[in-house]
């Protein structure tokens, strides 16, 4: 509120009615209308809670609120052993746990200074690929809902169902997998997998044809994506954005490239990079990248050689059952392994995954005991929630809920 | 008995109510199956296989579905304008029925064969905003609002543009009839020579029921549910009811002013063996099943882009149509002034 003195040449019939006198005016500012966008929202993805200052259907500003699904992640795994604290990783971003996984067990392997063998290194990527594809149809088709297109999603959930359906086959669960174990991974493929991950490699691309069918050249959805949330290069640099959304906006960044682990210096692969940094430039990088996935499965599953899928080291890696049967040495060793865990020697690192979402770190220091001394866990989605003001600001409400899509926000990470 | 019926008022009265009971059951009726209709031809779109469960391939769904929603609480939010709130669904609901009073089942079938029955359709129809505008606004909520505006604003932009193709349908007829209008296509539907206009109308009929690609006011992504997402229970019920009965009367309109109302597609032998309302009801079903395809395909628009298509690119369009048909009309000395078929 603020008084404003009105002229004096003005004659007293224009005044509205009171002003007359006192020839002084309360104006009273018309505020823009908040709105509470979530956490029970359709298109919150998970529990995000944003409070959108509206003018009219214009988003003038939009605050993320966060913590509500915090769960005190990294506290807890100070509390755990190495091989408890893994399981952690699968909950922070539920839709691709196995990348989360890959970033703790390397990690914790570097720490260790042990080497794991071959397979496991083949075993990994081709899962950390897979999950990319789970993160990233899920992410496409829920965007595509978010902006109303239903039947993607549909088709989408099919695919996934199918490479779930891997997951359960290789570690006993669909979601919360807990496969990649430092040291390698719990266990050897059963028989037959290889050959049917294959045989869907051979589908897949076919399917993604028809998603593109549906939406890449589809009038309504480039009206509603292209030119929208748009990020400069600089500016997705300067907002710490990372994977496909840093790719979007044409920095040719993927840590898979740039800095490779497991076997990714093995494979041939294309980084796809978009000029544009626009929410369709997102939805494109992320469709390019499920094509080369499939591209790197399909070499995995040529170049995967025989042999032990986990270190072959029992102080680390349990023994097998079959040993445990006749050998004292082994039982202890298991019984040491599940209740007191490994030792690890002190010492801090800082290892990054080219998650399906992004850079996803983790800063582990070790003291020398059997328990991380700190687990500091780098998410992907908040930083890019946090640009969200920055995207979505003189944009309509619709064009927010596009621009929370193409982030790929999972709050399982962001909350931790 | 005929002394009765047609002689006696209270006769009259017993009749018209008969007529309207025999309208608005088989609607209703029409109304649960198209629900279930929608949610199998979607399953099937996106590969699923939609309600399979209650009764015999899932045939009672929707009327568990209306049972259980009916013994639902009836909530009224504390800040809600009590009588607005509680009229805005009513209102919704008679509007979408009373419409059908003027559509022709067959030749003279209508419980009122009025000659100006497209400007009564035009009006009801225009009136149909009030519900979602009251219903935005005696709420209370933001989402509400926000759902009533977009609606209101949506709906009557693309009034504008279909009154113009049915001018333009009005000029080639020479009559407001929709009677006439069927009988003027015995030699060749509207939707052949003026399928521009079919277009147009049938984009916007998307536009004016507030289905997919246009489902702004409901938009479930950004407003939740839109204008109705404060009712619940039996006010939700009648919004739900008069939305789809919007979609069966938006689809009997294309039928009758495109695509030949109750006329048989060729007037030959087989064709004209199966009775008119067969025929009505047949595309009424094309048209619906268009709805619902464009439903599962498109993504939605948004607020603005609806409204540039609608006063930038359809009421030209349809302007310059209409014009063009006035000349056409004008030139060849077709033009149906005064009386066309003895009416109007």
């Amino acid at each position: 509120m603020s008084d404003i003195v009105l002229r004096e040449d003005i004659p007293d019939t224009m005044l509205p009615d009171g002003a007359a006198g006192g020839r002084r005016l309360h104006t009273i500012e018309i505020d823009s209308h908040s709105l509470n966008f979530g956490p029970q929202h359709p298109s919150a993805h998970g529990v995000l809670r944003l409070v959108l200052e509206m003018d009219g259907e214009v988003v003038a500003r939009a605050v993320p609120h966060i913590g509500l699904l915090h769960r005190g992640t990294e506290k807890l795994i100070e509390y755990k052993t190495y091989m408890k604290a893994l399981p952690y990783f699968d909950r922070l971003d539920y839709v691709s746990p196995m990348c989360e996984e890959q970033a703790f067990a390397l990690a914790t392997e570097k720490l260790l200074g042990i080497e794991i063998p071959d397979r496991a290194k083949w075993i990994r990527t081709m899962f950390a690929e897979i999950t990319r594809i789970l993160n990233h149809l899920l992410n496409i088709t829920s965007f595509g809902l978010d902006c109303g297109a239903l039947t993607p999603a549909l088709w989408g959930y099919e695919e996934r169902e199918k490479l779930l359906e891997f997951y359960e086959a290789a570690s006993g669960a669909r979601f919360h997998a807990n496969y990649f174990r430092p040291g390698g991974v719990a266990r050897d493929l059963p028989l037959g997998l290889t050959d049917r991950i294959a045989a869907w490699a051979e589908e897949f691309p076919r399917f993604i044809d028809d998603l593109e069918a549906m939406l890449t050249g589809n009038r309504i959805w480039k009206q509603r994506t292209v030119g929208i949330g748009v990020f400069t290069s600089e500016q997705a640099l300067d907002w710490g954005f990372s994977g496909p959304c840093l790719r979007a906006s044409g920095v040719p960044w993927d840590l898979r490239r740039s800095q490779p682990y497991d076997m990714y210096d093995q494979v041939s692969f294309a980084v796809p990079v978009a000029r544009n940094g626009d929410c369709y430039d997102r939805y494109l990088v992320r469709v390019a990248e499920m094509r080369e996935s499939v591209k790197i499965i399909v070499q995995c599953l040529q170049k995967m050689p025989a042999g032990p899928v986990r270190i072959q080291d029992n102080k680390i890696s349990p023994p097998s059952r079959r040993e445990m049967k006749r050998s004292m040495e082994a039982l202890i060793h298991h019984f040491k392994l599940f209740t007191e865990g490994y030792h690890v020697p002190p010492g801090s690192t800082y290892i990054a995954v080219e998650s399906p979402k992004g850079e996803f770190g983790v800063y582990l220091v070790a003291d020398g005991s059997n328990r991380p001394y700190r687990c500091k866990i780098r998410p992907t989605g908040f930083s890019h929630l946090q640009a969200i003001d920055e995207l979505s600001r003189r944009h309509m409400l619709a064009d927010t809920v596009a621009i929370i899509g193409s982030l790929d926000l999972v709050f399982g990470e962001i909350d931790r | 008995m005929e002394q009765f019926f047609f002689h006696t008022v209270a006769g009259l009265v017993v009749l018209t109510v008969l007529e309207c009971l025999a309208i608005l059951v088989p609607l209703l009726m029409a109304v649960a199956y198209l629900v279930y209709g929608e949610r199998k031809v979607l399953g099937a779109i996106q590969l699923r296989k939609g309600p399979n469960t209650v009764g015999p391939f899932g045939l009672f769904q929707t009327f568990a579905d209306a049972i259980k929603m009916l013994t639902k609480e009836t909530v009224i939010p504390s800040g809600a304008n009590r009588a607005l709130y509680l009229l805005a669904p009513f209102l919704t609901f008679v509007l979408a029925m009373i419409a059908w009073a003027v559509i022709p089942t067959n030749n003279g079938w209508a419980i009122a064969n009025i000659n100006v029955g497209v400007l009564y359709l035009f009006a009801v129809s225009s009136l149909g905003v009030y519900g979602i505008l009251i219903a935005g606004w005696a709420s209370n909520s933001k989402y509400a609002f926000l759902g009533g505006l977009r609606s209101a604003a949506q709906m009557v932009s693309y009034e504008v543009s279909l009154g113009l193709v049915i001018v333009s349908i009005l000029l080639v007829v020479g009559s407001l009839n929709l009677n006439d209008i069927i009988l003027a296509q015995r030699h060749v539907w509207f939707c052949l020579p003026m399928l521009p206009m079919f277009v147009i109308f049938f984009i916007s009929a998307l536009a004016e029921t507030n289905r997919a690609p246009f489902d702004l006011p409901e938009g479930e992504s950004e407003l939740v549910a839109g204008f109705f997402v404060e009712y619940s229970s039996l006010a939700f019920g009648l919004f739900f009811l008069g939305e789809y009965m919007n979609m069966i009367l938006m689809s009997a309109m294309t039928s009758i002013l495109f695509l030949g109302g109750w006329l048989a597609p060729f007037n030959i032998a087989p064709f004209t063996w199966v009775p008119g309302p067969i025929w009505l009801i047949l595309k009424i079903l094309f048209v619906l099943f268009m709805f619902i395809w464009v439903r599962a395909t498109f993504p939605r628009y948004r607020y603005d882009q609806l409204m540039r298509l609608g006063w930038k690119v359809f009421l030209p369009f349809s302007l310059v149509w209409m014009v063009l048909t006035a000349g056409f009309l004008m030139a060849t000395g077709m033009l149906p002034v005064g009386s066309a078929n003895g009416v109007g």
